[in-house]
């Protein structure tokens, strides 16, 4: 049904351009007005294309939510007011009607079901049907008011431009839509899984906050008693921490040498090859890096460590750290490259001339000059690190322990929040709810990384331009 | 200038005679070797960062090349109609539930003589793939005359018995024996008897190994950590426990014709070099395929079914077809939303935006969503998409919303770099023309930055590509054997069935991941090559 509602749209959007071209090609051409067009015949088309497809695109997204509504629920009135009343049931029975209204309903379905099905079809079948009406009739409204408007006086381009920069602000305000999106969703998660009353085995804020246990799984089982969930949240922490200093600590060495080295030694022949090193590395897909960690570079490790009597878990931190890394180094070395080209050439010329060599230039006039957008470079690798799933879901363990020690496995933030949300469905338990609550401490805690971050790139770009 | 500081002055001679001091060469001899070390280090980050690089791609197409063949089996089936058509009626039903698997066993049985036992006989269904059946079902359904005639079909080896041919094989080699051995029985535990020491050597052999003697019967003891050692004898193959010059104790694998002595080269000493236990395939399996390959037909050939069919549980079976399929109706959806958003927005934003607070938020707004975490925004759409506006669990749909979402910032800031690139006379030779200052945007602008937002576009798409934490919030993370038709059937793209197959145990499984990878990373090397190349024919300097 959407697909001839949207063939619908086109057809009549294309039909009113059309129309509105000969109309206004035709007056133009009258052999008694000879007058000429405020707007060229286009303007005018395009003016009645965008009357037909902005009201029949609003109808389809006002209607449909309606329409979805209605057929459930109708179809839900065939079964008793307590399953209509627990909402749960009432999902769980949606599911069901729809999975047999579509024809997957596997096994044998009940009268009330089938009659519930039957409803939900005839239902959307109709409102489809008054769906589409609506729209045709939007349409040659669209099409008799363009219509009526062609005259030579009638200024089309400027109208339809007004239209154009109303689309134009809209798209740019996606990016804020995105934005609050992100923050209404993770938020009010966040809020019921700390404050809603109806959900089981909420920890408050301070046990989440500085609580030392992380076993969420529990919730689970809650039938085997006495297994108490924890929401702790330092585990975690120092679990990202650990990974995230590993991988800084192998970054922020290569990816800054390598930055130096390509800004200030190189030939432009080993500049050629060498940015494109990097750039292929940044290219590389993070579960492609994870695989790498997690099948070659920690049983590489952990053998390496068996060699010299040393116990490693075999999802050890540092596999893990290791191969963020990786990851990072482009990162750093990327930014770090524009900070340090940056600098401006007589800075490095008056050092010269002090009879400084290159590298004493480099480490006491050009490195404190850049240093604040290499702090900001680190902090966005940081950010990304953080961050950074898939390399800690396939490399990293799900065991939360609170540890230092980067021959054991750690977890992560980004792990558990996988880990809770892959395969369950239920957005009412506390299981779910804490993945939200994660995910609303990564996105404050990078938020506030890239803020700072961007704040001493600006104000120090602003020192030397 | 006070005479005091001007006696402290160093006099001209002084500083050439400082300059040429010996104190003075040693520092400028440490500030050089300084100098050089530094940029050593430079050479050296740079190197170590190309070196990670290389171990990647060398490691992952390595591993990757064996999942590009497969062996199959060219076997002489007998399509019995008893087995196919057991009451006489040919129909397309009864065609297709027969069971092809006995057919095919029937086809081994009568390679590999001797199988008795529940052992064996699960040794000899394992040999060959459970989609090998399904290739002779397919012949027969589509040709039902066939039934009643014997025909060559290429018949899938399992993952087991593929890696063997790939060179996990148990280094199999045979001599003639020595002597004359008479086996105790045909099949189960039995002794072989020697008169003359056939053993012999054999003894001696294993003594020059290491291998002790047990201290009661003076026998060597084999186990799964020693080669094993086997004998073909009477048309079957037994293997060895434990031996002494003058006789052996051992377990049949292929039971014997007969019980009668065999002397000299008859009866054949053989042994697997690699110890069972560091096989995946038991001595029992070694031997049978040992045998099929005897036969000479299994062939290698070029595993095309990995590109054209959906996953499997089975990886002899499995393919990406299924997830590249996924990839490409994710990636329409991402591109058709992004791309015209983004350029719009970047229009409004570097031409016609006011310079306003409202302006100055969206512009930090845009920088900041570029780094927000990927799976930040899987929550997002498993919140919005999903949980409130109610759309299908892994379509593709959803998951080119979460992507486009995610490229936007990306492609709004390259074609933001791209028109501010176009010079300002561009502009104003147009307005002074006559045109509004739309049509001076949409008509020269932004066709001269074109190529720029075209570049970005592609980076942003390869991101898109490889994409894989948001996804897996929004359920594109289902085993999905079908290949989705529609962008709101159930689907999965590369990055999660990569991610999907690394999990699995199975060695030919982490080929198959290994493969995918090489797929994909293809695919990103291309988009890039592309925009590369776009960014150097197109781009102009201004």
């Amino acid at each position: 049904m959407t697909v001839t509602y949207f063939a619908a749209l086109c057809a009549l959007t294309l039909a009113a351009y059309i129309i509105a071209v000969r109309r206004s090609s035709a007056i133009a051409n009258t052999a008694n007005g000879r007058q000429r067009l405020h707007s060229l015949p286009t303007y005018h088309g395009l003016l009645a294309a965008s009357l037909v497809i902005f009201p029949m695109i609003a109808i389809f997204a006002l209607g449909s939510p309606i329409l979805s509504h209605e057929a459930a629920t109708n179809a839900l009135s065939h079964f008793p007011a307590d399953v209509q009343a627990d909402a749960m049931r009432a999902g769980a029975t949606l599911r069901d009607i729809r999975n047999l209204a579509a024809g997957q309903h596997s096994g044998e379905a009940s009268d009330a079901l089938r009659a519930a099905a039957d409803s939900y079809n005839s239902t959307s079948t109709q409102g489809a049907y008054i769906l589409l009406a609506a729209g045709i009739a939007a349409a040659l409204l669209g099409i008799a008011i363009a219509f009526r408007l062609i005259s030579p006086q009638f200024r089309a381009r400027n109208h339809f431009e007004k239209v154009v920069n109303v689309v134009l602000i809209a798209c740019a305000a996606v990016a804020i839509l995105t934005t609050i999106g992100i923050v209404a969703s993770v938020l009010t998660e966040t809020l019921r899984f700390f404050f809603d009353p109806h959900i089981k085995g909420r920890p408050t804020v301070t046990d989440f906050l500085f609580g030392t246990e992380w076993n969420p799984q529990a919730a689970m089982r809650a039938d085997q008693g006495d297994i108490k969930t924890a929401y702790g949240f330092l585990p975690l922490l120092t679990g990202t921490l650990l990974i995230t200093f590993i991988a800084i600590c192998v970054a922020g060495p290569l990816g800054l040498l390598s930055a130096i080295y390509l800004a200030e030694y190189a030939s432009p022949k080993v500049r050629a090859y060498g940015k494109p090193v990097l750039e292929i590395l940044a290219g590389i897909p993070t579960v492609v890096l994870g695989f790498f960690a997690a099948l070659t570079v920690a049983p590489m490790i952990r053998g390496f460590g068996q060699y010299l009597g040393l116990d490693v878990a075999s999802e050890s931190a540092l596999a893990a750290g290791l191969v963020m890394g990786m990851m990072i180094i482009p990162f750093i070395s990327s930014l770090s490259d524009d900070v340090i080209n940056a600098v401006p050439q007589s800075l490095r010329d008056g050092s010269a001339a002090l009879g400084a060599t290159k590298s004493e230039t480099i480490r006491q006039v050009v490195l404190p000059a850049a240093l604040p957008g290499i702090v900001s470079a680190f902090m966005l690798a940081i950010s990304r690190a953080i961050g950074e799933t898939m390399i800690v879901v396939m490399a990293a363990g799900l065991a939360a322990n609170l540890t230092f020690n980067p021959l054991e496995a750690v977890t992560t933030i980004t792990v558990q929040i996988k880990t809770l949300l892959v395969g369950d469905q239920e957005f009412d338990s506390a299981k779910t709810l804490a993945a939200f609550a994660l995910g609303f401490v990564l996105f404050f805690v990078t938020l506030m990384l890239n803020v700072i971050a961007l704040r001493i790139v600006r104000k120090y770009r602003e020192q030397y331009d | 200038m006070t005479d005091a500081a001007h006696s402290t002055l160093p006099t001209a001679a002084l500083i050439a005679s400082r300059r040429n001091s010996p104190a003075n060469a040693a520092l400028v001899k440490r500030r050089y070797a300084a100098e050089r070390r530094f940029k050593a280090f430079g050479i050296g980050a740079l190197i170590l960062t190309g070196t990670f690089l290389l171990a990647l791609l060398t490691n992952i197409v390595g591993k990757s090349i064996p999942a590009f063949f497969e062996h199959t089996a060219n076997l002489e089936v007998k399509l019995d109609p008893a087995v196919l058509a057991p009451d006489g009626k040919v129909d397309p039903a009864t065609l297709k539930s027969a069971d092809y698997a006995s057919l095919t066993r029937a086809t081994l049985m009568s390679i590999v003589p001797g199988i008795e036992g529940r052992a064996a006989r699960k040794s000899l269904s394992g040999v060959l793939s459970s989609g090998a059946a399904d290739e002779l079902r397919r012949r027969v359904v589509a040709d039902p005359s066939l039934i009643g005639q014997t025909i060559k079909v290429p018949l899938l080896l399992s993952d087991d018995g593929d890696l063997y041919m790939k060179g996990q094989d148990a280094g199999a080699s045979s001599v003639p024996g020595i002597g004359t051995v008479t086996p105790s029985d045909i099949k189960g535990s039995i002794t072989l008897t020697s008169t003359d020491g056939a053993f012999k050597s054999l003894v001696d052999d294993l003594t020059k190994a290491g291998v002790p003697k047990d201290a009661d019967t003076g026998a060597i003891v084999l186990n799964s950590n020693l080669p094993s050692r086997l004998v073909a004898i009477n048309g079957g193959l037994v293997k060895l426990q434990s031996v002494t010059p003058d006789g052996a104790t051992g377990n049949v694998l292929l039971s014997l014709k007969g019980n009668e002595a065999a002397s000299g080269p008859a009866w054949q000493q053989t042994t697997y070099s690699v110890p069972e236990g560091r096989r995946k395939t038991n001595d029992q399996d070694v031997a049978i395929i040992e045998k099929v390959k005897e036969t000479g037909a299994i062939q290698k050939g070029i595993n095309w079914r990995f590109f054209t069919s959906g996953d499997s549980r089975e990886p002899e079976l499995a393919g990406i077809r299924g997830a590249l399929v996924g990839s490409a109706l994710t990636l329409l959806v991402t591109l058709v939303l992004c791309l015209p958003i983004g350029v719009l927005a970047a229009v409004y934003l570097e031409e016609f935006a006011p310079k306003n607070r409202l302006t100055d938020i969206i512009e930090v707004n845009i920088n900041n969503l570029a780094a927000v975490p990927s799976i930040v925004f899987g929550l997002l759409g498993l919140a919005v998409f999903l949980n409130f506006m109610g759309l299908p669990r892994s379509a593709p749909l959803v998951g080119g919303l979460v992507l486009a979402l995610l490229v936007l910032p990306t492609i709004i800031i390259a074609a933001r770099a791209a028109i501010k690139a176009v010079p300002p006379s561009i502009r104003e030779a147009a307005i002074g023309l006559g045109a509004s200052r739309q049509q001076a945007v949409f008509h020269h602008v932004l066709p001269l930055a074109m190529p720029g937002i075209m570049t970005g576009t592609i980076i942003g798409m390869a991101h898109a590509l490889g994409e894989t934490a948001p996804l897996l919030m929004i359920g594109m993370i289902a085993f999905i054997v079908d290949i989705p038709g529609s962008l709101t059937q159930a689907a999965t793209v590369l990055p999660v069935q990569i991610y999907l197959w690394s999990d699995l145990p199975e060695v030919a499984f982490q080929q198959r991941t290994a493969a995918a990878i090489v797929v994909l990373l293809a695919f990103l090397f291309a988009m890039n090559g592309a925009a590369i190349w776009l960014r150097s024919k197109f781009e102009r300097r201004w």
